[in-house]
């Protein structure tokens, strides 16, 4: 079987994502474009070579919208032979579309693909593409539909978790993204996002705050309290969940994650365009697979997707060294690690999305690299990186440097 | 064919169809209106004289609505989809033939016009309505577990959008006149020797024929698109709170917000058609036949008397007496009172009994700050309570109900009192919950004047009032309860004389089972989830809590000492034994009961109930199927038990029992719909099944009802049981 290898991978930094976020004003085609560029440029790329351009995006609407993936490959200048694909895999999207490149070229299907993602959460606001899930009665009754973020608050709740647990994590994770850019650590990836006269507009993630304390966080609301009440959620959660009491509150924005703007993209490709361009691949991807489960508590999914791409990958747990699990809240973090048990010494070391962010359809592309990057600086042979996604589905990819 | 519409074309071209139904007080939408509703409007829309059309009625409404008794067909008629889309898409066609009909029609509404017949008046193109009393307009159907299936959902859609729609229909508005017309569903309000003529002019002022959404380029108001990030959120919400308050049990509120979902993005023919659709997938549910037997039928006979004793002149009483003026006392003089019906209220002393009619004070001075009634009738209801401790003051009354204490001494000290002074064939009611009135009858010398009155709280909000037969309870004085009853404008049912009669025993099995669970290690909180999931409105410990623990407590230690030898206590005795005598936990009055109750109001399940009763670990709690099983089929064995045994003389009266007085789910319409539904024999399978796992005798299933799974018998229908009550001539 032909070997999917990573060759390598670019990241924005992340802007806060709102009208006063650094890359506000550029747009998401921009954004997805110079992530294209960037990859092509530093690894010398003939783009004609290229087979496919998979790019997650979540909100896919508006300037979003129509497969944002061949009109960013258009703009980006690659060969018009080349052509792209937009996917959506709610928060795993773009470790979804390295997967799904990885297997077009496991399959013998095609020999270099680009997978990615990207996200303008400041232009094109969450729910912007509406959907049945929510809205359509019938759908929303069925599936005892409740907000993402009642769901992380479920979960915390079913394993017991305090909010002083969840803003401690949320501290750590300051703390080490903070000292992470301090040292440098992801310099090799980050790529400054440009303006229309060529001029750096980002250069670092604009959302991290180490000096973040639990005092800072002591004075933030739960978020999800009011709705959870007055919207009749918590009552759906405890109709799915009647083993409990209460749902209670204890996520805020200070240690959910944020939402920012970004774009991402992962050279894929087999052992033997590797050869042919002069490449040296990085890692192979040893499993990937993507899971359903229970959508009211929506967020559990890694562990079951863990545990399979485990199983697939004929490996333990202890056999991984190095975990990324989107920090889409503490609770997902905090449950995956006690239900693995998964010591918080081998997981999001240098931080993730609670401090840097979280641009929903790139963010996979952005943490496959992260761990790739980590596990390259201390010389490590295996990692994982899974990200729960709505609806109730997570993903897990398994990668072993080579 | 009958003709249920007179049809009259003047000089001037106007064509007035009067509706008036042969043999009827008001206009019911059965076959024969549909018929001749169709024949009149085809004669007037191809008469050439006619130039526009006035839809008026003779009867003191307009149109009363559908023939609910045919819904309730449905439970057994074996319908199918086909044929009952057809039935109701002929009406729902009709009405767009009669809108689209190129002449102008206009509803002249001389009286009430709800469900169906309110759709009616939508489908004209302009509505007038006379300002007369009791004038009212609506869709009320989700009340009775339907939705409006002739249009209304989609033209109050298109009439006034979505974020006012919504709300009027899954709340089933009723709406007066000014707010109808405000809102836009009205287009004039007129007194009524107006309607005609302001129907008339309105035709004769070459009014538009073709609706805003015939046209090209409507947009429902609000927005049609239900992604619109404002309508989002409304579907959002909707569907959440649907879900929350419904607990995914009432079909009705569902289908009406997909109704407008769905319906909003299409024209309005294909959304006329979905509306039909959803209203036929009600119609096979059980829950809508279930409820409108129970909420309309059931409950109409029972507000009618159904019961009565026959032959027995009609009482009116102007003027009775209560005794004892605690919160049940004062609530029973309340609704007299505010019934026109004169009160003598007794207590021990002045100072008590004024403190009963303080509380209509109380209650008559929020209602006049709010505006729902005017200083002079206060005056007048109050003028009526006359508080006072000398029984003297009872020699003109009819009837006197006693609401003492629950203490057999005290209660029959008062009857005594009372039997002193008031007429001879006065009624001696007892408002107790749970002694046998029989006994209690027994301490009087006029025992066929002593019946029971079981009132519920609070008096003035609770519908159900229990009617309670002792063993030498007359006839007579039967009837004068229940005539009281129906001057309270309360629904009666009739039960024959029992411990704890038919609601206290039925509430109590549910009860003590919730609380048994707790001794068996099961998680509490899945006790309380799985009885608000099954439809209660809570769960059986914050009800506990809610009654008190040291009731509940004393209650069973009144029984030891009734029964004696013959006392089998629940199973719940003990863990309110331990609660109440060990721990001091009396409840939410004194903060501490099952729950903790915090100062704020919250409140908490108390962690101390785990040290008492050892929880059992997550993999040995039991699904919550069960948990809900065992609370709803104790109330179902019970139930058959006491139509069985005779304490009950009829379903309807347990059903609405259940529903109205101690809070069984509504959407079930009832235990013994309910058994109907589930059918007899999956009843008593799963009755042995809890019986032999559980308690043999908190499940057990009367022969009556294994005779009816065998013979393939009902309690209600074509295959109906004569309940054995009825088999025989009522104990005398």
């Amino acid at each position: 079987m032909t070997e999917a290898y990573l060759y390598d991978h670019v990241r924005t930094p992340r802007g806060k994502g709102k009208p006063d976020g650094a890359l506000h004003e550029i747009t998401p085609v921009q954004l997805a474009s110079q992530v294209l560029q960037a990859i092509r440029d530093r690894n010398g790329l003939d783009t004609r070579l290229v087979e496919d351009v998979i790019l997650g995006c979540v909100v896919p609407v508006g300037e979003q919208g129509a497969n944002i993936a061949r009109i960013a490959a258009l703009n980006a200048d690659f060969a018009q032979t080349v052509p792209g694909v937009q996917i959506n895999r709610y928060c795993g999207s773009g470790l979804e579309a390295v997967n799904f490149a990885a297997a077009k070229v496991r399959g013998g299907l095609a020999d270099l693909v680009i997978g990615g993602g990207v996200e303008s959460m400041s232009r094109i606001p969450m729910g912007a593409d509406g959907g049945a899930w929510a809205m359509d009665p019938q759908v929303a009754n069925k599936t005892y539909f409740v907000m993402q973020g009642i769901s992380a608050d479920l979960l915390a709740t079913k394993h017991g978790l305090t909010r002083e647990d969840c803003d401690a994590y949320a501290v750590e994770s300051q703390r080490r993204a903070a000292r992470a850019w301090a040292e440098g650590r992801f310099a090799k990836s980050v790529v400054p996002v440009r303006d229309i006269i060529g001029l750096p507009v980002l250069e670092r993630d604009e959302t991290v705050r180490g000096d973040t304390t639990m005092e800072t966080l002591a004075g933030l609301k739960p978020a999800f309290a009011e709705m959870g009440a007055k919207a009749g959620f918590d009552s759906i959660a405890l109709q799915r969940y009647p083993q409990l009491e209460r749902i209670e509150h204890m996520h805020h924005a200070g240690n959910s994650s944020g939402i920012v703007d970004g774009a991402s993209a992962v050279l894929v490709g087999s052992g033997a365009i590797g050869e042919q361009l002069g490449l040296a691949p990085r890692a192979r991807i040893r499993a990937a697979v993507t899971i359903g489960s229970e959508p009211t508590i929506m967020l559990d999914g890694p562990a079951a997707a863990t545990r399979l791409a485990l199983r697939k990958a004929g490996m333990a747990v202890g056999d991984i060294d190095l975990f990324e699990l989107n920090e889409a809240f503490s609770s997902v973090v905090l449950a995956f690690m006690a239900e693995l048990a998964v010591p918080h010494e081998r997981i999001n070391v240098n931080g993730g999305a609670i401090a840097m962010g979280h641009p929903l359809g790139a963010t996979g592309g952005m943490i496959i690299g992260t761990l790739l990057d980590e596990m390259e600086r201390r010389n490590l042979a295996t990692g994982l990186v899974s990200l729960c996604e709505a609806a109730g589905m997570a993903s897990a990819t398994i990668i072993e440097r080579v | 064919m009958i003709d249920y519409f007179k049809y009259a074309v003047a000089e001037d071209g106007i064509c007035t169809l009067t509706i008036d139904q042969p043999n009827s007080a008001t206009n019911v939408m059965n076959q024969a209106f549909l018929d001749g509703f169709r024949a009149a409007l085809d004669r007037a829309l191809a008469d050439d004289r006619v130039k526009g059309i006035i839809l008026t009625s003779a009867k003191s409404s307009f149109v009363a609505g559908a023939d609910l008794k045919a819904m309730e067909a449905t439970l057994y008629g074996n319908p199918d989809a086909k044929t009952l889309y057809e039935q109701c898409w002929a009406f729902s066609s009709l009405l767009r033939r009669m809108e689209t009909g190129g002449k102008p029609v206009v509803a002249a509404l001389n009286g009430p016009a709800l469900g169906g017949g309110f759709e009616i008046a939508l489908a004209c193109h302009h509505r007038i309505a006379a300002d007369v009393r009791g004038m009212v307009v609506g869709l009320p159907e989700v009340g009775v577990g339907l939705l409006p299936g002739a249009g209304g959902t989609q033209r109050y859609l298109r009439m006034i959008g979505v974020a006012k729609a919504l709300p009027l229909l899954l709340q089933g508005s009723q709406l007066k006149p000014d707010k109808a017309l405000e809102l836009g569903l009205l287009n004039e309000v007129v007194p009524a020797d107006q309607l005609l003529p302001a129907a008339r002019k309105w035709l004769l002022g070459s009014p538009d024929p073709v609706k805003p959404w015939d046209k090209k380029g409507f947009q429902v108001p609000g927005g049609g698109n239900p992604m619109l990030p404002n309508l989002a959120q409304l579907f959002m919400g909707t569907a959440a709170n649907l879900q929350a308050n419904t607990y995914h049990n009432l079909p009705a509120p569902l289908a009406i917000a997909s109704c407008l979902y769905e319906g909003m993005q299409l024209p309005i023919d294909k959304a006329l058609q979905v509306e039909c659709k959803y209203f036929v997938k009600l119609n096979l549910d059980p829950v809508a036949g279930n409820m409108v037997r129970t909420i309309f039928i059931n409950k109409s006979e029972a507000d009618k008397l159904v019961r009565r004793p026959a032959g027995i002149d009609r009482k009116v009483h102007q003027r009775i007496g209560v005794l004892g003026a605690g919160l049940m006392g004062a609530g029973v003089a309340y609704v007299a009172a505010q019934n026109g019906i004169d009160v003598v209220l007794i207590d021990r002393d002045q100072a008590s009994a004024d403190k009963g009619k303080a509380y209509s004070e109380s209650r008559l001075r929020k209602d006049m700050a709010r505006g729902r009634i005017t200083a002079d009738k206060v005056e007048a209801i109050l003028a009526r309570i006359h508080p006072t401790a000398d029984y003297a003051a009872l020699g003109d009354v009819s009837l006197v109900v006693e609401a003492v204490f629950e203490d057999r001494g005290v209660k029959a000290e008062v009857f005594a009192k009372a039997e002193a002074v008031v007429p001879v064939d006065a009624v001696l009611a007892s408002n107790t919950s749970a002694l046998p009135i029989t006994g209690l009858a027994e301490t009087t010398g006029r025992p066929a004047n002593v019946v029971g009155l079981h009132f519920f709280s609070p008096v003035e909000r609770m519908p159900l009032v229990e009617v309670i037969r002792g063993r030498q309870t007359g006839d007579t004085a039967l009837a004068h309860a229940l005539d009281f009853v129906a001057q309270l404008k309360k629904t009666p049912i009739l039960v024959n004389d029992s411990r704890g009669f038919f609601t206290s025993r039925f509430i109590g099995a549910f009860i003590n089972e919730g609380v048994t669970m707790v001794k068996e290690g099961i998680n509490p909180a899945l006790i309380e989830n799985a009885a608000r999931m099954t439809g209660y409105p809570v769960g059986a410990l914050t009800i506990s809590d809610e009654i008190g623990l040291d009731l509940a407590y004393k209650g069973a230690q009144q029984q030891a000492q009734d029964l004696g030898a013959d006392n089998r206590p629940g199973a719940s005795v003990e863990v309110i034994a331990t609660m109440v005598a060990t721990h001091g936990r009396h409840g939410r009055k004194n903060g501490k009961g099952f729950y903790e109750y915090a100062a704020d109001g919250g409140k908490r399940l108390w962690p101390g109930l785990d040290d008492l009763w050892p929880r059992r670990p997550a993999s040995e709690q039991p699904d919550v199927r069960e948990v809900q099983h065992r609370m709803l089929y104790a109330q179902l064995a019970d139930a058959a038990r006491c139509i069985a045994d005779g304490v009950l003389t009829d379903p309807a009266d347990g059903d609405i029992g259940g529903c109205f007085g101690v809070g069984f789910p509504i959407y079930l319409g009832g235990p013994f719909a309910a058994m109907d539904t589930i059918g007899i024999g999956a009843v008593v399978a799963e009755c042995d099944r809890l019986a032999a796992r559980y308690d043999a005798g908190r499940f057990a299933i009367p022969a009556l009802l294994r005779e009816m799974a065998a013979e393939g018998k009902t309690f209600y229908g074509r295959n109906r049981v004569v309940p054995p009550a009825r088999r025989t001539e009522p104990v005398a």
